[in-house]
């Protein structure tokens, strides 16, 4: 009994404190993002972004100063106005015992307006936006299509078109690379909209999930609908996709977070900063403001939240599609 | 089966057929055509054979990203492949919490590479970085992570005072920091694999195992090790795969130059990258080693599945 216990509290002290490894460095993320870059530079690096910040104690008040030089039992400060911004007076004078210093919680929220204003972070979204979207629809009319041809039609080819599609899915995206970028100059295609939606509207893989779930569909439902002189393209919208919803889900999902996260393609395909999807920019922020770590933790805070929120609030969907899509596939 | 000719299926694919056919297959022909010639942004100049295959055995930077890779491959995939099958084995004997700590390990999955690779170079950064303010709770202090090349091993043996040659030296620890952050990345969703097949277990076999006075690291070597095999081969494959194709790590953790320091972080994907699209803009010579990557990833495949054909229970 007492093994027992013991076995469980060992299982739940693992998972407890490899699950904080998994996240520690988001929260390191979120706590940096609201740091100063003082308090940074100055070797803060703590979860809890406390500050230590100076008063000068005169008269019965307290004002906010900032220490400039130590001068024997005189301390030189500047003293800031009341938005804790602009110095009301600068190097003064006061004698060493009136500096009081305390630590103090404070959130640096202006981080993310700098981070976002900084680079056009919002340009980005929307790009990011209409492309993934662009390519959500068109994956689910192509796929729908194919996959219903492929699990329900027959055709002469039809096994050797599959086939072919599934090796090509086997095929890492660093193989095709080169000669895509050729191809896509050849029809001018470089920095447009076109290169970063077209050639990922059909996804095989979405492909090959509806067929397999198609197949499922009993036969009966198919004959009775041909009786009642439905088309094969009215089976499909009428019968086959309404019941298929949650594997259309799944399909969404899924390329949503593929476009989202994609990074490779758009880096190689497009160099304007119009045409930047929101990776693509951070990556080039990343280079640029590379010493400014708390726009930089602010700028990755607001790139991974989009997804993080969707993933938190359809995360049963989503870790089952990963589950179901991997012992398939 | 009811049929009535009035459709035409042909219609129902070629959507999906015409984009894979100019998108995919094309490109991947391609490939080989190109590396055959002198290639540039134009098209063809000059049909120079496997003038480009032999410059690659000749090229030490190419050895040395394939190496590099290769590091990668057989640090991330034995040690991913062991802490997902625990933590799993972990998730599966607790009930309570269960599925906060799934969606806790699962995370990192979803989350973009560009950011977490920025987070995680600050992490490994050597002043105010998180990492080694932890390790100096350990007394381990100084280390210059992404812009140390000296190997794990060297540092190791170094630190207790024996020398070892350089070609045992292993990973840089720069490379070992990209280790570190693409286990951490693919964990949660090989835990999340196993677990399921962990779930396809009948309990039967453990009430019979305990019956018969098995201990429980008997009853998971003799039970759950060979019958979650086919998922172990799952995920060997695809972490494989993966782990082959790393860039995004390196071309954001990694320095100026990108790669270093002294390129012993320049992984097989981001050399093809920088072939291509960097100053040279070789692009016949990056098909050239794209192709090589495809043959080492088709002949693992192939190996794997053969390997899995074998031992099956």
């Amino acid at each position: 009994m007492l093994k027992r216990y013991f076995g469980k509290g060992f299982s739940y002290f693992m998972l407890i404190f490899c699950g904080l490894i998994m996240v520690v460095p988001f929260i390191w993320m979120v706590s940096t993002s609201m740091k100063s870059q003082t308090a940074i530079n100055k070797g803060s690096v703590g979860f809890i972004p406390i500050e230590f910040v100076n008063y000068y104690a005169h008269d019965g008040k307290k004002e906010l100063c900032e220490i400039v030089d130590q001068e024997g039992d005189q301390t030189v400060i500047n003293i800031y106005d009341k938005d804790g911004k602009t110095f009301k007076e600068s190097y003064v004078k006061v004698p060493a015992e009136s500096i009081k210093s305390s630590k103090k919680l404070k959130f640096h929220w202006d981080n993310y307006i700098e981070a976002f204003t900084k680079v056009p972070f919002g340009r980005y979204i929307l790009n990011t936006l209409f492309v993934s979207f662009s390519v959500l629809i068109g994956v689910l009319i192509t796929s729908c299509l194919a996959a219903y041809a492929f699990a329900r039609m027959r055709f002469k080819g039809r096994d050797f078109i599959f086939y072919l599609f599934i090796s090509m899915m086997m095929v890492p995206q660093p193989i095709y690379l080169i000669p895509s970028y050729f191809l896509l100059t050849k029809l001018g295609w470089i920095n447009t909209y076109q290169a970063l939606i077209i050639p990922w509207i059909a996804n095989i893989f979405s492909i090959f999930l509806l067929r397999q779930q198609f197949k499922t569909i009993p036969q009966d439902l198919f004959d009775a609908a041909v009786i009642d002189g439905c088309s094969q393209f009215a089976i499909l919208w009428r019968i086959v996709l309404p019941i298929s919803k949650p594997i259309l889900a799944t399909t969404a999902i899924f390329s949503l977070i593929g476009s989202w996260n994609s990074f490779m393609w758009p880096l190689v395909m497009t160099s304007s900063d119009n045409l930047r999807v929101l990776q693509v920019g951070l990556s080039y922020f990343a280079q640029e403001a590379s010493s400014s770590t708390a726009l930089l933790m602010s700028a990755s805070t607001f790139s991974i939240a989009p997804l993080l929120i969707l993933f938190l609030f359809a995360q049963r969907q989503i870790i089952s599609s990963f589950i179901s899509s991997g012992l398939k596939g | 089966m009811i049929t009535k000719k009035n459709y035409f299926p042909f219609g129902y694919i070629l959507p999906a057929f015409l984009i894979v056919f100019a998108f995919r297959l094309i490109p991947i022909i391609l490939s080989f055509i190109i590396s055959f010639f002198k290639w540039t942004i134009h098209g063809p100049e000059e049909f120079i054979g496997l003038r480009n295959y032999i410059k690659l055995f000749q090229d030490p930077v190419f050895w040395q990203s394939l190496l590099n890779t290769f590091y990668l491959v057989v640090f991330v995939v034995p040690i991913t492949l062991i802490l997902s099958l625990f933590f799993a084995n972990l998730l599966n004997r607790t009930k309570k919490l269960s599925g906060l700590f799934r969606t806790t390990y699962f995370v990192p999955t979803v989350t973009s590479l560009v950011a977490i690779s920025i987070v995680w170079k600050l992490i490994f950064s050597p002043h105010g970085g998180l990492m080694n303010h932890v390790l100096g709770f350990f007394s381990i202090h100084g280390l210059n992570w992404l812009s140390e090349p000296r190997g794990i091993f060297t540092l190791l043996f170094g630190a207790m005072g024996i020398n070892i040659p350089n070609a045992l030296g292993g990973p840089s620890l720069a490379l070992f920091a990209i280790i570190i952050v693409s286990i951490w990345r693919s964990l949660g969703y090989n835990t999340i694999i196993y677990l399921a097949g962990l779930q396809n277990i009948p309990e039967v076999y453990y009430e019979a195992a305990e019956i018969d006075g098995a201990s429980k690291w008997k009853q998971f070597l003799n039970i759950t090790v060979p019958l979650i095999s086919p998922t172990t081969f799952y995920v060997l494959l695809m972490t494989t795969i993966t782990t082959f194709q790393v860039f995004s790590q390196v071309y954001l953790m990694t320095g100026p130059p990108i790669g270093g320091p002294l390129g012993t972080t320049k992984v097989i994907v981001y050399y093809i990258f920088e072939t291509g699209f960097g100053e040279s803009q070789n692009l016949s010579y990056a098909s050239a080693i794209a192709l090589v990557l495809f043959f080492i990833i088709l002949g693992l495949t192939m190996l794997q599945k053969r390997l899995e054909k074998r031992v099956q229970y």
